[in-house]
This record gives C-alpha cells, sequence and structure tokens, in this order.
C-alpha cells in the first residue's frame, strides 16, 4: 500500500488565508456601497484601478523573486491592500496618484520586505502617507457629499464624467472638489470656538453622510468580529482610548476641542480601527499587547488631530505604532500554563 | 456535578464519532500469530522467559517487569512461541523492537487464575505489585506503568483523584463504548485505586457529547459506596489532556516541569481503572482492550476487542476495509496519531484507536504560506505559549529563544497548526527545535565530562610530579643522613640497607603468598587428578612437590627479612614510633581525667563509665613507656655490641626452624605409623626432606661462624676482597697522579708555598701509589698461589688465553676476505676452523676469570 507518510496533525480547519482576505473584501461592501451613494462613481473606478495595478506589481515582483506566481497571488493580500488603500484615498483623486500609491504599496511596503508576512509597516498605510505628503492639494479632491432631497434622484457627478476627471485631469470647475471634508473644518477654525464652527460651516451640515459612511464601515467590522477574523481587543481599545482622551479635553475646554463623538463618527476612525489597524502583520501579536496597540493609536489620533499638522491622523498613528509593535511584543507575552508569571523582553 | 473551570484556547474539530458507536464492542477475530512487544509504556523493556519453542497458555506471563519503571508481559492467547525478535511496532519512528512472537493454536485455553477474593485483605505495596505483575499500564495516552502512578501516594499527599473520561481526540470511541457497556468494572477500578491512595475528592472528568454513558455512569456511581462527581465538561478539543483536565476540573495548574502528583492529584484513564479492576477480583492480566476502528475506508466502523499483538489488519479486516480507498493509515487520533504503513503492526496497550482513512478525509497539507501574523494560533494554545514566535525562532534556528519562550511547556496536541491560515505544519517545527535544543545539551553535558577528566587527570600529573619531588628530597636527605651517620661512626655496624625495608619486606610477603597460591593450585589438580581416577600422577606430584618446596623456601626467605629488618634496625624509626606512641598515650589520658573530673564537678551522668575509660588509658600509657624504655635500652645494647652479625642469627634461626619443624613431623609420622595411617610412606619421606634441610642450615650456620671474623676492621675485610682488576686500576690512577703532581712542581717556582704543598702532595702520593702497588701485587701472588695449587701457571694461562683470542680475531677476518673475494666459494672450512678457535677462547677465558 502505499499510504500519506505524516506526522500529525492529520486535519486541518477549512478556511485559509485566502478566505480571511476575501472575507475582509467582503466586510468593505456596506462602505464601498456608502461611498459611492455620497461622494459618486470615483470610489470604484479608483477601486477597479487600484485592483488591477495591484496584481499586476505584485505579480512582476513575485517573478522577479522566483516564486510561482499564481501560487502567491491567490492568497487575495494584494487585493486587500489595493482595497483599503482605494477607500481611504479620495475619490476623485488623479489616476498617476493611484498608480503611485499602489506601487509604493505593494512594491516598496510589502514585496521588498519580503513579500506577504513579512512587512513591518502596513503597506495601505505608506502609501498613503507618502502620497498625502507629496501630493497635498490632489490629496484634498473632495466633493461634497451628495445629500439626498425630496424626489431628486441620485445626483452626482456621471460615470463618464468622472472617468475623465480622474484620468483626464481638472476639467470640470476646480472649486467643486475642493470641499473640505469636516475634519479639516475643524482643523482649520482659524479661532472661531465650536459652537461657531457648528453653526456656520456648510460641510459639517452635511456631517450625516460622514456619519452613514462610518456605520457602513463599522457594520462591516462587526461582520468580520463574528467570523473571528480578529479579536475585539484592537478596535475596542483604539475607538476607547481615543473617546476616553476626547472627552477628557472635551470636559475641560468645550470651546476649544470637540466631542468625542465626532471623533468617532467622522473620518477614518472606524474605518481604521476595524480595517486598517487589524492588519495583522504589522500589528502587536498577544491579546494584551493588541490592547496596548489600540490604545497607542487612539491617543496618537487625537495628538496629531488636535495638535498636529495634519487633519486626519490614522494613518500616521498607525505608521507610528508599528514601529513600536515588537516591543510591545517583547513585553506582553502571555503568562504560559504552569509558570508563575509571563516573561518579560529577551531575558531569563 | 461539580465545578468546572476553564482552560486557555482549545479548538472543536469535527468530531466524526457517530459512525464508531452505532454497535456495541464486538471480540476481534483471534489472528494466527501475535506479535508481543515488549516494551509497551514509558520504562525499561521487559525481560522474556520463555523460549522460543515453548508452549504458552493465555495469560501465562511471558516476559517480567525489569527495574523500577517497568511492567510484565502476558501472553494474549495460547500458542507456542515461535521467536523473540525485532519487530515492527507502533512508534512514530517505524523502527523495530524486540518482540515475542506467538503462533496461536486456536485454543484459546486460559491458565488458572483467580483474582484476590478480599484486596482489603493485602498490605498497599503488596497491591500494587500484585497489578504490576498483572501488567497493568497506562491504556490512554504515554502510557505509563500503573504501579509507579499508585506509589505515588507513598510520598506525596494525594488529595484528588482524576478519572479521564473525556476522550477529547475526533473519531476515538473507545472509552465511550467502554462506559456504556462496562461501567462496574471503572468504578470497581476506581475504588481499588482509592483504596490504595486514600484521596480526599473522586472526580471523573466527561465531555458532553457522551451523553449516554454519563447516564449509565450515574447509574453506576450511585451503587457505589465512594463520594464520586462526575464533571461533565463541555466539548473541546484537547480536555483531555492531562493539565488540561485537570485545570478543568479543579482550576489548579500543575507547575511546569512538575507532575500533577506534586500539587496531590493523580489522574487515571477509565481504561486503565477497569483493567485493575479486572486483575484484582479475576485475576485477568492485561491482554486485550478496546480498539476503534473507523474512517471512510472501513465499511463497518466499529469497536472491537482485540488481543494484544493482534496485527491492525486483522482489525481492519473485521471492520471491512476497502483497499482501494485507503489514502492513510493513523494509529491514535487524527490531532496526534501517526501514520502506519505496515499492516501487521500489532496492538499494544496503548493502541486506542486505527483510522482507515481516504483521501478526501485526510486529504494531504497544501503547501504552507509565510505566517501572516494573524495570532489565531496563539488563541488556541491550551498552554497558553506563542506559538507563533516559536515557529519564528525553530525556523531561524534561534533556539535559546525558543527556549526561553516555554517551548518545552507545548504539548503537541496540534491544535495551532490545525488553525493556522497560511497551513504551516507548526507541530512539525516545535519537535524539531525541541530535537535540536535536546542534541544540543546532550552534547553539552559529553564536552563538560570530557573537560572535568581533563582537568582531574592534569591533576593527577600535577600532583605525582611534586609527590615524586617530595620522595626524592627525601631520599637525598636520607641519604645525606646516613652519610653524615657513617662517617661520625665508622666504628659501628654497618647496617643492612634500610632504605626501603618496607619495599623489600613487602615484596617477600608477596612472593610467599603467590609460592602458597600455587601450592594449593597443584594440591587441588592432584587431588581432582585423583579424584577422576587418573593413572599416570607422577607429573602433577612433582609439581606439587616442587611447589611446596617453592612455598617453604619463599616462607623463609620472608621470615628471615622480617626477622632481620627487626633486628638491624631497632634504630632511629622505631624508637621514634614508640616514642610517639607513647606521648599519644599520655595525651589521651590527661584529656580523659580531665573529662572525668568535670564530670565529677557538673555531677553529670556517665561517672562510672568515664574511670573505667580513664584507667584503660592509664594502663596503655604505662604499656607504651615501658615500650619505649626497653626500645631505648636495646637500641643502646646494639649500638654497644657492634659485632652482631645478622646473618650469623638469620643462619641460628634457620637452623632452630628446620629443627623444630623436623621435630614436629617425625612426632606426626610416629603417630601416623601408631595408627596405621596410609600417609605413613609420605611422611617418611617428608620427615627425611625436613631432617635433610636441618642439617644443612646447622651446617651453613656453623660455617658462618667459623669463618665470621669480628668486624671491627670491616675496611679491611672490603680491601681484600677487592679483586686484581680494581687495583689494577687505582695503582695506575696513582701513577697518573704522581706524575701530574712531579709536572705541577717542575713548573712551579722553586722555593715558594706552592712548591713546598705540591711536594707535600708528591711525597702523600707516593707513598700511596707505593700501597697500591703492594696490594695489587699480594693479590697477585694470591693469585698465583691459588693458581699453583691447582696446578696451573697462571702466566701461562694468562698467555694462551691471549693467543686463543687472537686466533679467533684472525679467523673472522680470514672469513670476511673470502667472502669479499669469493663470494660463491664454500666457507663451512673457515667457519668450522673459527667456531674451534672461539670454543678454546671461551675454555681458556673460563678458567682465568676463577681466578680474577
Amino acid at each position: 500500500m502505499a499510504l500519506i507518510r505524516v506526522t500529525s496533525p492529520h486535519v486541518h480547519k477549512p478556511a485559509g488565508t485566502s478566505e480571511v482576505m476575501r472575507l475582509v473584501i467582503l466586510a468593505t461592501a456596506p462602505g464601498i456601497c456608502a461611498m459611492t451613494f455620497f461622494f459618486g462613481w470615483g470610489t470604484l473606478i479608483n477601486l477597479v484601478l487600484a485592483c488591477s495595478l495591484a496584481l499586476v506589481f505584485e505579480a512582476i515582483c513575485i517573478k522577479a523573486r522566483h516564486r510561482p506566481v499564481s501560487f502567491y497571488l491567490k492568497d487575495n493580500s494584494a487585493l486587500v491592500t489595493a482595497v483599503l488603500l482605494a477607500l481611504s484615498l479620495p475619490p476623485f483623486a488623479p489616476w498617476w496618484l493611484t498608480t503611485v500609491a499602489v506601487f509604493v504599496a505593494i512594491v516598496i511596503a510589502k514585496q521588498l520586505y519580503g513579500g506577504i508576512g513579512q512587512n513591518p509597516f502596513n503597506p495601505a498605510m505608506i502609501a498613503y502617507a507618502l502620497v498625502l505628503i507629496s501630493f497635498p492639494i490632489e490629496m484634498t479632491r473632495w466633493t461634497a457629499p451628495f445629500v439626498m432631497q425630496a424626489a431628486e434622484g441620485w445626483q452626482v457627478l456621471s460615470f463618464t464624467d468622472t472617468l475623465s476627471v480622474i484620468f483626464g485631469g481638472w476639467q470640470t470647475a476646480a472649486d467643486a472638489f475642493t470641499s473640505a471634508t469636516p475634519l479639516d473644518e475643524m482643523r482649520h477654525r482659524a479661532g472661531m470656538t465650536t459652537t461657531e464652527i457648528w453653526r456656520s460651516s456648510s460641510v459639517l451640515a452635511n456631517i450625516g453622510a460622514w456619519h452613514a459612511v462610518s456605520a457602513a464601515y463599522l457594520m462591516g467590522g462587526i461582520f468580520l468580529l463574528y467570523k473571528k477574523i480578529f479579536t475585539w481587543h484592537t478596535p475596542a481599545s483604539l475607538i476607547l482610548t481615543l473617546a476616553a482622551v476626547s472627552l477628557l479635553f472635551y470636559v475641560i475646554s468645550p470651546d476649544n476641542y470637540t466631542d468625542p463623538i465626532f471623533h468617532i463618527s467622522v473620518g477614518a476612525t472606524i474605518f481604521g480601527a476595524f480595517f486598517i489597524a487589524t492588519d495583522p502583520v504589522s500589528a502587536a501579536t498577544s491579546n494584551i499587547g493588541k490592547i496596548w496597540y489600540g490604545a497607542g493609536i487612539g491617543l496618537l489620533i487625537y495628538i496629531i488631530r488636535t495638535w498636529g499638522n495634519y487633519p486626519d491622523a490614522v494613518a500616521f498613528s498607525v505608521l507610528i505604532m508599528n514601529l513600536a509593535a515588537p516591543f510591545i511584543d517583547q513585553y506582553t507575552q502571555p503568562r504560559t500554563y504552569g509558570h508563575k508569571s509571563a516573561n518579560r523582553g529577551m531575558k531569563e | 456535578m461539580g465545578k468546572i473551570f476553564a482552560f486557555h484556547g482549545g479548538i472543536h474539530p469535527p468530531e466524526n464519532k457517530k459512525q464508531s458507536t452505532r454497535s456495541p464492542i464486538r471480540p476481534a477475530p483471534v489472528p494466527a500469530q501475535l506479535t508481543v512487544p515488549l516494551q509497551q509504556h514509558i520504562g525499561a523493556p521487559a525481560k522474556p522467559c520463555v523460549q522460543p519453542g515453548h508452549h504458552v497458555l493465555k495469560g501465562q506471563v511471558i516476559a517480567l517487569a525489569q527495574g523500577k519503571i517497568s511492567t510484565s508481559v502476558h501472553a494474549p492467547s495460547s500458542g507456542t512461541v515461535i521467536e523473540i525478535a525485532p519487530k515492527p511496532v507502533p512508534h512514530v519512528s517505524g523502527l523495530s523492537a524486540p518482540c515475542i512472537v506467538i503462533e496461536t493454536d486456536g485454543k484459546d485455553t486460559w491458565i488458572d487464575h483467580t483474582g484476590l477474593p478480599d484486596y482489603t485483605q493485602l498490605k498497599q505495596n503488596e497491591l500494587i505489585d500484585y497489578i504490576r505483575h498483572h501488567g497493568i499500564s497506562g491504556m490512554g495516552g504515554a502510557g505509563f506503568p500503573t504501579d509507579i502512578k499508585l506509589h505515588l501516594g507513598d510520598d506525596h499527599i494525594v488529595n484528588t483523584l482524576v478519572i479521564n473520561a473525556a476522550e477529547c481526540e475526533p473519531y476515538i470511541t473507545a472509552d465511550d463504548m467502554l462506559l456504556r457497556e462496562r461501567a462496574e468494572q471503572v468504578i470497581g477500578g476506581i475504588e481499588i485505586i482509592n483504596y490504595l491512595l486514600r484521596p480526599s475528592h473522586i472526580l471523573i472528568g466527561i465531555e458532553d457529547n457522551k451523553s449516554h454513558a454519563i447516564r449509565v455512569l450515574e447509574e453506576a456511581v450511585r451503587g457505589s459506596s465512594l463520594n464520586i462527581d462526575i464533571v461533565v465538561v463541555p466539548t473541546k478539543y484537547p480536555s483531555g489532556g492531562e493539565k488540561q483536565l485537570i485545570k478543568l476540573l479543579t482550576g489548579v495548574e500543575v507547575p511546569s516541569g512538575k507532575i500533577p502528583a506534586d500539587v496531590g492529584i493523580v489522574c487515571q484513564n477509565v481504561g486503565t481503572a477497569a483493567a485493575i479492576h479486572q486483575a484484582v477480583t479475576q485475576g485477568i492480566p492485561l491482554i486485550s482492550r478496546i480498539v476503534t476502528v473507523t474512517g471512510d475506508a472501513v465499511r463497518k466502523p466499529q469497536n472491537l476487542e482485540a488481543l494484544i499483538g493482534t496485527p491492525f489488519k486483522t482489525l481492519l479486516t473485521a471492520a471491512d476495509l476497502q483497499e482501494n480507498k485507503l489514502s492513510r493509515l493513523v494509529m491514535g487520533g487524527p490531532m496526534m496519531g501517526f501514520t502506519i504503513e505496515d499492516d501487521q503492526i500489532p496492538v499494544i496497550k496503548t493502541s486506542n484507536c486505527i483510522i482507515a482513512a481516504t483521501l478526501d478525509e485526510m486529504p494531504p497539507a497544501p503547501p504552507a504560506l509565510a505566517c501572516i501574523r494573524c495570532g489565531l494560533c496563539e488563541q488556541v494554545c491550551p498552554a497558553e505559549l506563542l506559538p507563533q514566535q516559536l515557529h519564528w525562532f525553530a525556523k531561524s534556528r534561534e533556539l535559546e529563544k525558543a527556549k526561553h519562550h516555554n517551548l518545552f511547556d507545548c504539548i503537541e496536541c496540534g491544535a495551532c497548526s490545525y488553525v493556522c491560515p497560511s497551513n504551516i505544519p507548526l507541530v512539525q517545527y516545535y519537535r524539531y527545535a525541541k530535537n535540536e535544543i535536546r542534541e544540543e545539551e546532550a552534547e553539552q553535558r559529553k564536552a563538560e565530562q570530557a573537560r572535568q577528566r581533563f582537568e582531574a587527570r592534569q591533576a593527577r600529573l600535577e600532583q605525582e610530579k611534586v609527590d615524586k619531588e617530595n620522595r626524592r628530597r627525601e631520599r637525598a636527605e636520607q641519604a645525606a643522613k646516613a652519610q653524615k651517620a657513617k662517617q661520625a661512626a665508622p666504628a659501628s655496624e654497618s647496617t643492612p640497607k634500610a632504605t626501603a625495608p618496607g619495599d623489600e619486606l613487602k615484596k617477600l610477603k608477596t612472593a610467599a603468598a603467590i609460592a602458597r597460591t600455587k601450592l594449593k593450585k597443584a594440591q587441588t589438580a592432584l587431588e581432582k587428578a585423583k579424584a577422576e581416577g587418573m593413572n599416570d600422577l607422577s607429573e602433577l606430584t612433582e609439581q606439587h612437590q616442587l611447589a611446596e618446596k617453592a612455598a617453604n623456601e619463599a616462607q623463609q626467605a620472608f621470615e628471615q627479612a622480617e626477622k632481620s629488618a627487626a633486628t638491624a634496625a631497632p634504630s632511629g624509626p622505631d624508637l621514634k614510633q614508640l616514642k610517639t606512641q607513647a606521648a599519644v598515650a599520655r595525651t589521651k589520658l590527661k584529656k580523659a581525667q580531665q573529662a572525668l573530673k568535670n564530670a565529677e564537678e557538673k555531677g553529670q551522668d556517665g561517672i562510672e563509665s568515664l574511670r573505667t575509660t580513664v584507667q584503660e588509658l592509664e594502663a596503655k600509657a604505662a604499656v607504651a613507656q615501658q615500650a619505649f624504655d626497653d626500645a631505648e635500652q636495646s637500641n643502646e645494647a646494639s649500638h654497644t655490641s657492634p659485632g652482631e652479625n645478622p646473618k650469623l642469627n638469620g643462619l641460628k634461626e634457620d637452623a632452630e626452624k628446620a629443627k623444630a619443624t623436623l621435630d614436629k613431623a617425625e612426632k606426626a609420622l610416629a603417630a601416623a605409623i601408631e595408627s596405621g595411617s596410609p600417609a605413613a610412606e609420605k611422611m617418611k619421606a617428608g620427615v627425611e626432606k625436613l631432617s635433610a634441610k636441618y642439617q644443612a642450615a646447622q651446617s651453613a650456620y656453623e660455617a658462618e661462624a667459623k669463618s665470621t671474623t669480628p668486624t671491627t676492621v670491616p675496611a679491611k675485610k672490603e680491601e681484600a676482597q677487592l679483586d686484581a682488576k680494581t687495583l689494577k686500576q687505582n695503582v695506575s690512577i696513582m701513577r697518573t697522579k704522581l706524575r701530574k703532581a712531579e709536572k705541577a712542581l717542575g713548573e712551579a717556582d722553586a722555593g715558594s708555598d706552592t712548591a713546598v704543598e705540591l711536594k707535600a702532595e708528591i711525597d702523600r702520593l707516593t707513598s700511596l701509589h707505593n700501597e697500591a702497588k703492594l696490594a695489587l701485587e699480594a693479590v697477585e701472588a694470591k693469585q698465583q698461589a691459588d693458581a699453583a695449587k691447582q696446578g696451573i701457571d697462571l702466566k701461562q694461562l694468562k698467555v694462551d688465553a691471549a693467543m686463543a683470542r687472537a686466533a679467533v680475531t684472525k679467523a673472522e677476518r680470514a672469513i670476511k676476505k673470502q667472502q669479499e673475494t669469493e663470494p660463491e666459494a664454500e666457507l663451512t672450512s673457515l667457519k668450522e676452523s673459527l667456531v674451534a678457535a672461539q670454543n678454546h677462547a671461551e675454555q681458556l677465558n673460563k678458567t682465568l676469570s676463577q681466578f680474577e
């Protein structure tokens, strides 16, 4: 008999890496729908562009490393990076911006470090940060979100027009694309108190759209928690820390600081909490470590948003905590069964 | 129902247990051949007590336990032992191990077996030995000989007995069926274990997927007098692992590196408990067990009661195996079992399951991706490790870091491998890392031992050098002392060399002992030969006599040396020793007296004994002092009579001894002749020998006494003994010295001080020279006279000898010349003449040497 000869275990859970990645992409579906509804076709076009470019770049890199191309493409990790990146970039970002971002994410931040599982930083965030600093104007191409008025129908820029904006350049009116995000508004308030801003800004009047987008991402996040793709520690810790810190400052001086609900529901907080910070490769390992990691990100988000130079801080916070992840790992080892206390660091 | 705690991690693989619980336990067919391994558990293999060709009955002991951790092995069925040889056994390595192969005769006849009527009558040790003798060892997991676990009550406090009925691995249902059908046996076994260990609590841990078994067990527990708690735990793998079950049932964690008994808990499998019950109540040894045969490749998955040693093929055939579907044979469960290829491998005491899997059921693992650090492995690890980090360290061979991350706490359950999304074979990495670490540690231990041996050797050599130096120095000092003593008192007798008298004595003693053993050997040989009725005893008797003679001689020599050593040196060393002994005795006495005084003052007990001690010591001290005084006196006496000749004394004693032995032998001979003993002839011969000896000794003594002159002038005697050669040398030396001095005088200035000195020197040397010459002439004259007595002219003899020598050299040269010029020619005549010349020269030299 020619029997298989191998050591235990002999059974395996059905799901593999590709399934995990597929579920993550699936969980972004509500968010994609929300973005498309409020901001038009741009998100979808960017998605398609980013995904195809990501696969091409990844294939080239794997081939250059003399690895089997289809085996490594099948794990869907490049797709996940591309999707998350596309969702972070503004809907009307020009095509070359997307291209540069995808190139940086896939080739530089992932493959050059050794491929899947070897990147120390979150690839999507590296790309986002690089692009944000290099092309600040293009990174502010947001339109005002579409707000449904009675019996109007869905009034966004047409598909072909969106294509021409993305691929053609500045064709239509420039000011339509320089609408600020709520965070921009808060950042550049120029001395107005919070109450005054809320009353005067038109952007903030339409904040409901942003809330809706965050809620959509929250749905996706909860779905992933249910599927046990990741544990609750990082998202919960991130959100709670951010809420706590902003609450503290809001209580001290409501006029100068914005409330916790604003911070949580606007910008990339929810998206970052459930999709960016939970990227396992660059995050901390143990559960306690994840709590520290999430807390660090939350704190940094508040600090950079309030006193830093940039309106949105999720990308930078995540990158800074990526730096700290190995250190967190060393000092948050779990206590092994039968031992009195956990090991600390690498010493005996 | 007891309280349930929880353990970290765990997985829920598909159970696959329903297939094999549909039918009851059936007995497996008895195979044609049974292969019973000698080692079916941790510990030493048993030693066979049967031989190929023996007929054995079912239940008969065929191998006995060896050592502390071991169990006996019994014949599972009646038959004939064919061979005892290495055969493939169920082990991960696939290696063979020694087995006893029995060919069954189909009759399956039992040996007489009765259980113990009342096991409570036995002492605990005896009962445990009984259990060990019946071959009971752990039947789940590693297989520890049960008697070891039962002995834990001796030196540990056992407060909880945990019975493991969890059976957490998928596919396996052996324990489940055992509980369903034979729960009373399990409870009976628990009662016996309770008698041996006396725990305060008894807990049975069982998973909630065995509802039928739980019901039956509850019923059985009700019928027992013990307070047994049945704790139903949630179905999770690996809740049946010993450490995990203990945490589940008691909330206590077994410390790393320790055994559960160290926290007062003993864990036993239900199968083992049932086997104990069978052994104690019915005397049935462990010769069969329930095996689950399952998998998609068998048409009738079921539980079979198989004899130990049954080849798995028998069981698979009984379960209707479809060979074309078979892709993997797993022994054990799917999480921790190992694959086997040979279906002739036998069932052993720990085989609880065999899975005949198809390709779909257990597909080969897909290729592994890189680790994406998802952390799922850490979520499920029951030992709360960081499998991800361990994997990184094992991969990069950072073994120190792996050890630091508690690699050795891994129980290799496979849960991490099960969940890994990248299909990384994590458990294999850990096994590899553990092996590497073990090998490294073994190498280190070897190197450490080698280093220690090397250092010890260096130290020993150093010590030897130092000792040698010390000895040399001592000897030099002693020699210097002796030299001084000699020069200071030339008139005193020259004591025989005191250099290592002890060594001489020892040598003689050993020689005497060796001679005695040789004598004994010869004696036994002679007697044996006589007993066997050999005819020709003459050689042996001769050897015997020789040995006797040698033994006697050696003994005498030793005793002589002893005596001479004693008489020759009633001198410094002995005196010193006696002096120190006396001093020591005095100090001891003083101490005892002091102690007595103290006791008397303080009124302590034991005064009487102290007083007696004091008296004894007084006596001893007096004796020592007396000995020292005597020695001193005799020493002085001996110094004042330097004329004592030890040789003379020795001979005298020899003679006396010989006389004594002769008298004894004569008496014995008389007695023998009177009683008509057959040995009389022999004894007569012996007596004659002894008398001859005595005569010899006596004459030797008298000769020595006559020839010995008073040794007051030993110097001259020594000179007279010098032979002509040395005298001649002396003469020539004197001549050269004289010539030198004359030359010096010639060179020196006349009338100077040096000249005067030199002249005095010359005078002295001339007188010495004349003396030496005279001595030489005297000796030569003596030689001549001696030779003339024998009718030989010494001068002529000398000349003849010289001529003979010259003839020899001539003959040699002729041969050489002939060889060079005509190598082919015959050399016989020349050789003959050479030989003749050599002989002549030899003869003359011999005669000459008599006078030189």
